[in-house]
């Protein structure tokens, strides 16, 4: 017995050495899985596991980290967390943030550069009950108008002050929470919402007048894309000082954007497998809310006209307008707070793969919601 | 003379009726309210005032109905389960972080204490620290303790149990100090004329002298550690965890009140298992006392 047994643990060892023979090889070409060493990075989220973040942990669990040899811990967000912080202090080596949010760290001494701007879109709405008469900004006047404070305010505040309407006069401003109750009761006339996630929530909710759920005639809902004060969103954020003087960190770093576009690449053509993946990571969240919000993730992303993760000049310029002039950043930030190099070196990759990097055909999909998001 | 296992029967039987009326009580109060608000529309009766809490069913949903959330479907990643098999699997791995930050923390009071007792000096330079720590918000604390975590490569379970461990410390050393300076200036002095060392006094005077105010700390700190623990989840982020359903299921509380609810309910299962938990073992700690004594 014992003897079988050391027999086979020196087979194993044999096997095993074999096989890291065969992987070892030093003209290693990026993405193709033949490593030398594998990598762990962490990636800090914003928040908890849902399909705003399906593309990284598509990107997990297809294996697509794995050919780009890194070993890639994803780690959910939680009501303390500042990702950017996480980054700067080192206890993470990237994170999701939004670029305003992220640029007032950088502001405060922060040294994190964006070297991915993945959504190309804003999500964030102001919905109200389509019988309010509120349409567009204008509309606001005279209203209550929640919002979630915190930063979350500022699309809302540069949309009215370019109608002409002054925040703190012109309607009554409310903090609100992330649920949609405050809409539901009639407390609020115009709720803020994310397209991918509260905005589903009243969907998901029963009209008390008709048993039914609420649907879209019920809302109306004034988009900040359309008005021209959105802020551009969900971008992978660096460490600036590591990027320059670490050319490992530099060289892991192209790695991670290359295989977290692929992932983003993968839900846009598998959403169904990506909103699976988010269901097997996070737990109690409903399967029809997931799938809502991976479609309306696809759109902020898809079409990428430049290739995914590449910086939309023009949105970028629009993100810093709204920030100087609503005062959440004092200047203008300089030209090294974003990077498009480690994103042109992903679409090279990708492309030389025959992948589609811009998802020029990519239509939404009509996701039907089940009560409570089921 | 009644037998002694008719005796424990009787108590048992008794612990169970007035937990079921307990439980009564708060259901009728809380339908009857709801009832009372749906007659009046939401004022007392007889007035204008408007009542306290809104009775519709999403900020009151019915009793039943949040007991029938608890035998009813929820998903857990692929699969689905009872949401009370759900939240028993959370409180499981909640448990084992409010365990750590409980036996870290009462280990680390009741160090304290002792080195208070044995330095006035201490006691003087400590004390105030001690109280002032626990003015600290944990909305302050838990991102320094999970960055200062994440950078020692510590799992994020133990940063959430530093956080429990930094709730339960304190009642502990508190206690526990006062416990230990309370036998009587006559047994310390005969111990003192025995020529006992320091040491010999804490372990056969002092420390048993502390049982009665250390339990009730540790009650406390138990139950605190579990606070400790959801609301560390809830702070810095896990995968699982009470904390962690009941942050989700507060999200979507305008569609699914009932599962908030019920998860609330599930928490503070867990307090009263750990508060049992603490009762046990001071039963049998402080009969062996009384043997002793008597």
């Amino acid at each position: 017995m014992k003897r079988q047994w050391t027999t086979r643990v020196v087979g194993l060892v044999v096997a095993m050495t074999l096989v890291a023979a065969a992987c070892g090889s030093d003209d290693a070409a990026v993405g193709t899985g033949d490593c030398d060493s594998v990598d762990q990075v962490s990636l800090q989220l914003q928040w908890v596991t849902q399909a705003q973040f399906a593309g990284y942990f598509a990107a997990v669990d297809q294996g697509i980290y794995d050919k780009y040899c890194l070993d890639v811990t994803v780690r959910e967000g939680g009501v303390d967390i500042v990702p950017q912080q996480q980054l700067a202090s080192g206890a993470a080596d990237f994170a999701v943030s939004w670029v305003p949010k992220a640029l007032v760290s950088r502001e405060e001494g922060m040294d994190i550069v964006n070297v991915a701007q993945v959504f190309q879109r804003s999500g964030t709405l102001q919905v109200s009950w389509a019988d309010s008469g509120i349409n567009e900004p204008a509309d606001l006047a005279g209203k209550v108008v929640g919002n979630w404070g915190w930063g979350n305010e500022f699309e809302l505040l540069a949309g009215s002050r370019k109608v002409g309407l002054d925040p703190s006069s012109d309607y009554t401003l409310v903090q609100q929470s992330f649920d949609m109750l405050a809409l539901l009761t009639g407390e609020i006339d115009a709720s803020q919402a994310m397209i991918y996630n509260e905005y589903a929530q009243v969907l998901e909710a029963t009209n008390p007048a008709t048993g039914a759920l609420y649907t879209a005639d019920d809302l109306s809902v004034i988009n900040w894309n359309d008005v021209g004060t959105a802020m551009l969103q969900d971008a992978i954020w660096a460490d600036g000082a590591r990027l320059a003087n670490d050319e490992g960190y530099a060289d892991v770093t192209k790695r991670f954007v290359a295989g977290s576009l692929e992932g983003w690449a993968y839900c846009r053509d598998n959403s169904a497998s990506c909103v699976d993946i988010v269901l097997a990571n996070g737990s109690a969240l409903g399967a029809s809310h997931q799938a809502w919000q991976m479609n309306e993730i696809n759109g902020l992303i898809w079409p990428s006209p430049d290739g995914v993760g590449m910086m939309d000049k023009g949105q970028w310029d629009q993100t810093i307008g709204v920030s100087t002039s609503e005062s959440i950043l004092a200047s203008a930030p300089d030209s090294g707070a974003y990077t498009t190099e480690y994103a042109e070196a992903a679409l090279d990759i990708m492309s030389g793969r025959g992948m589609d990097t811009t998802g020029r055909n990519w239509r939404p999909s009509t996701v039907k919601l089940n009560p409570g998001g089921e | 003379m009644i037998p002694a296992r008719t005796a424990t029967a009787t108590k048992v039987i008794r612990t169970v009726v007035t937990t079921a009326l307990a439980i009564l009580v708060i259901v009728v109060l809380w339908e009857g309210y709801k009832w009372m608000g749906q007659q009046t529309g939401g004022n007392w009766p007889g007035t204008g005032i408007e009542l306290p809490v809104s009775t519709d069913d999403i900020i009151m949903p019915h009793a039943a109905d949040i007991a029938a959330e608890l035998v009813s479907d929820i998903r857990d990643g692929r699969s689905t389960l009872p949401l009370s098999v759900f939240l028993l699997k959370k409180a499981w791995f909640t448990l084992q972080e409010a365990a750590i930050g409980f036996f870290l923390g009462s280990a680390i009071g009741i160090g304290l204490a002792v080195l208070m007792l044995r330095w006035r000096v201490a006691e003087r330079g400590l004390l105030p620290w001690i109280n002032v720590s626990q003015t600290v918000p944990l909305i302050a604390l838990a991102p320094i303790i999970v960055t200062w975590g994440r950078n020692q490569g510590m799992p994020d379970i133990v940063s959430i149990s530093l956080i429990s461990t930094y709730l339960t410390f304190f009642p502990v050393a508190v206690s526990a100090l006062r416990g230990l300076q309370s036998p009587d200036s006559a047994h310390v002095e005969l111990m003192r004329s025995y020529a006992a060392p320091w040491r010999t006094t804490l372990f056969k005077l002092r420390l048993p002298a502390a049982r009665p105010y250390l339990f009730p700390a540790f009650k406390i700190a138990a139950t605190l550690s579990v606070v400790g623990a959801i609301v560390g989840e809830i702070s810095i982020g896990t995968k699982t965890g009470l904390g962690r359903a009941i942050l989700e299921f507060a999200l979507r509380y305008a569609v699914w009140p009932e599962r908030l609810y019920a998860s609330v309910i599930g928490a503070a299962a867990l307090g009263l298992f750990v508060f049992g938990m603490i009762s046990m073992a001071e039963r049998l700690v402080l009969r062996r006392t009384d043997e002793v004594v008597a």
